[in-house]
Formats: structure tokens, sequence, C-alpha cells
């Protein structure tokens, strides 16, 4: 792969690096600042995203997309799929979106249940 | 017709996917592809049933604040996550000095991609070597507690400061001729696991003379927080506590729910496992970056393919650090 193919934008073209070398730190200092939003929450726990949405709190939900945010920047950029043609890019992709979600589904849902179950049965769990 | 297969096939590196590159990538890069594309599913399986086990006991599940709370150096300082961030930021970087070697190697520099693969397998090492120390603190434990006959964890908290006390501050000792049973005594010749600092009955002395300790119990309040019980309440509590659970391993965890320390060990674990061998991956692939077999070869896709299993080994650990510490 020579220098010219790699694609030096990110952000749909906010930030343009001038090389290769350069997007990685840029990228770099990204996914620190992330982090850092996330331990910062992680530790602080602000009282107002302690608020119930979908059976989660909603500082999780915030966990969950920035961690999505982040492994898209890994993926993109350090692995460079951002230079795949689009042909890899959803052989590797539309595999892994498809099915994770459906098992996360699956077995949450049931986890609910068992919940549920456990909750309202006339079995004492904590003796 | 044969003629031209054969010369067509002798002059097409294999290796390389051919003369015409299935999605323009080569052979060794496109398999890797499809090991993570696996591996992913893997751990989403492992991940997701962890997700199953905390939804299933959601009203139960340890808090990881307060399970993972050391710093290296700062002894008894209440230092929550620091140090995962510290390893993940360690881990990011390695994957960026990674990135680098990449880099190096399409512009065909030798000793800088040798140096930034040297700097990856040093942050690969501290990377396992904090993961271990985890790991010990975890298995030793912190303040120890006790189970009940069904399997509950009961915690103690002093009743001023309702700050955790640990059982050697108000356990009281009672003279016993109960020792370690080892391999030379007894007729069986086995040897038992070694005692917890006090037996139930000191514990249940010391705490029945004290009337500052409360109990803490698996259960979560509405906040989220542990529920403590009154004096009266865990005094009838302690009676049910058959066992003194001191640190964790797969069967018992005085932070709550074993399963926690079960999927704690094995995710971690395999993961820890997976930055090993991708450590010793990059350390041949060092080697063969200074003795020039890449220079000879004519290009350094070896470093992009075991770059490519490094990477995914730190997308793992992203995903490991949220729903273990952060969520």
């Amino acid at each position: 792969m020579s220098l010219e193919e790699h694609k030096l934008e990110i952000f749909r073209g906010l930030i343009k690096f001038k090389s290769n070398e350069q997007k990685i730190w840029g990228v770099l200092i990204f996914l620190s600042i992330v982090t850092i939003i996330e331990v910062a929450l992680g530790i602080i726990k602000p009282d107002f995203l302690s608020v119930y949405f979908m059976r989660m709190k909603l500082l999780n939900w915030i966990f969950v997309i920035l961690t999505l945010v982040k492994a898209y920047y890994i993926t993109w950029d350090f692995m460079h799929m951002r230079d795949e043609k689009s042909s890899l890019k959803n052989s590797i992709v539309l595999p892994l979106v498809i099915l994770i979600p459906y098992l996360v589904f699956i077995l949450f849902l049931e986890a609910d249940y068992i919940f549920d179950v456990m909750f309202e049965g006339f079995v004492s769990w904590n003796f | 017709m044969e003629v031209s297969v054969s010369k067509s096939y002798e002059e097409a590196n294999v290796w390389e996917g051919g003369d015409q590159k299935p999605l323009n990538a080569g052979y060794g890069k496109l398999m890797m592809w499809f090991f993570i594309v696996s591996d992913a599913l893997t751990f989403s399986g492992f991940l997701v049933s962890y997700g199953f086990s905390r939804f299933k006991f959601i009203d139960s599940w340890p808090i990881a604040d307060e399970v993972f709370t050391h710093f290296p150096f700062l002894h008894g300082v209440d230092a929550p996550m620091y140090y995962v961030a510290l390893m993940t930021f360690i881990l990011i970087f390695s994957s960026v000095t990674m990135v680098l070697a990449v880099d190096a190697g399409h512009h065909m520099n030798k000793s800088r991609t040798a140096f930034y693969m040297f700097l990856t397998i040093i942050g690969g090492a501290i990377f396992v070597g904090s993961q271990a120390w985890e790991w010990k603190n975890f298995i030793k434990g912190e303040y120890g507690a006790v189970e009940t006959r069904g399997g509950q964890i009961l915690q103690f908290l002093s009743a001023e400061e309702k700050k955790r006390v640990s059982l050697s501050d108000f356990a009281i000792g009672i003279p016993t001729e109960r020792s370690t049973q080892n391999k030379n005594d007894g007729i069986w010749f086995k040897t038992e696991k070694s005692l917890p600092e006090f037996s139930i009955d000191e514990v249940k002395k010391g705490f029945k003379a004290n009337p500052n300790i409360l109990i803490r119990i698996q259960k979560i309040d509405e906040n989220g927080d542990k529920i403590v019980l009154s004096r009266d309440e865990s005094l009838m509590k302690i009676d049910s506590a058959i066992l003194v659970v001191e640190g964790a391993n797969l069967v018992r965890n005085e932070y709550g729910n074993p399963l926690f320390a079960d999927f704690f060990f094995f995710i971690t674990g395999f993961h820890g496992f997976h930055v090993f061998s991708g450590v010793v991956l990059n350390i041949i692939i060092f080697f063969n970056i200074i003795l020039g077999t890449y220079e000879k070869r004519g290009h350094y896709d070896m470093v992009e393919k075991v770059g490519l299993y490094w990477h995914f080994v730190d997308l793992v650990w992203v995903f490991v650090f949220t729903f273990f510490y952060l969520v």
C-alpha cells in the first residue's frame, strides 16, 4: 500500500490531516479525550444521569455509546479499515453488526424474565 | 494451456493472494480479518453472558467501584478506576506505536519499524503485568466478609462513619486447637486449603461484642447503594452466617455474587492470554525486522497483519473496560 492510498479525513472531512502519521496522533488525542470523559463520568456519577431509560441508567447508555465510538475509530483508523474496499468493510462489519445485537437482545430479554420470576416467585433467595 | 497455468502459479506469490487479490487484500491479511471476526464473536459471547448474569441478579450485583480500588504505591487510598484507566491508556498507546510501526514499514524504514515494534512490546508487557497485579488484589481481597447458609455475602460497616471495616478490626480471638491440616498428618495425607485468619465463631463473637458494627447485604436499593441493616436486624442476620470469606476465587467472592468473580477471571484472563500471545507474536516479528527478513522480501506486510491482531486486542479491552468497570 502506498502513501497516497490513505484517507486522511476524520469526522466526515471536518478535520483533514497532512500525513498518515499525523492522523494517528490526532486519533490518539480523540480516543484519550473520550476515555477521560468516560472515567470522569464513572468517578463523579452525576445524579441527573441516573434516570432510567429502557431499563438501563442513562449514564450506562452514554458509556456504551462512547465505547462504540472508540471501537469505530480504532477499527477505521488504526486497523486502516477506512482505506479498504467497501466489499471488505461490509463482509467484516455486517456479520458482527447483525449477530451481536441479536445475541444481546435474546439473552438480555431472557435474563430480565428470569429476574422477574425470581423476584415475584415464592422462593426466598436471601436467607 | 497447462504450461501457462503452471507458469502463472509459479510466478504468483500465493501467500500474497495471487495476481488478482480478492477484495484488494493479501491472503494473510484477509485470513487475519476472518480470524478477528470469529474472535470478536467469541468475546461478544462471553461479554453478553456476563450481561445475562448481571441482569439476572440486577438487584444484588457487586459494585465495581468498590472492588477495584487499588493503585500501586498508594496503600489504603481509595482510588476507584484510576488504575484501569491507566491500563487503558497504556494499551491504546501501544496500539499507536503499533500503527506507527506499520506506517514506518510502508516507508521501508527498517530502524524506525523496529523501534516502534519494541515500544509496542514494552507496552504490552506492562499491560499484562498490570493485569496480574489487578488479579492479585482481587484474589487477596480487602476487608473480608461472611457467607450465609443461602450463599449470601454479608459485609461489615462501622455505624458512625458508614465505612467498611475489616474482620481483623473487630473479631475476637478464641483459643483453639484447630490448625491447617497438612500432608504429613492425618490418615488421608491430604492438604486442606489454608484456614482464614479468623474462624466464623471469632467473627460472630467480635460482632456481638462491638455495638458499632452493622451488616451490609448484597441487595441494592433504588439509589444503587447496598442496603445496610440496623443493629437489631444485623444481630439476627449474623446467626445465619456459616463461613468466613476472604478474597475471591471461583467458588466464593467476598465482594458479592461469585459469578462476578468467575466472569472477571474468565474474561480478563482470556483477554490477558490474547495480550500475551500478541506480545509473543510481536517479539517474533521484531526479530524478523532486525534480521532484515522483510527488507529482503521487499515489503513489511507481516507487521501490518500482526498489527491488526494487536489493535483487535486493544479493541476488546475497550469493551471489557466499559462492561466490567464503568457500567
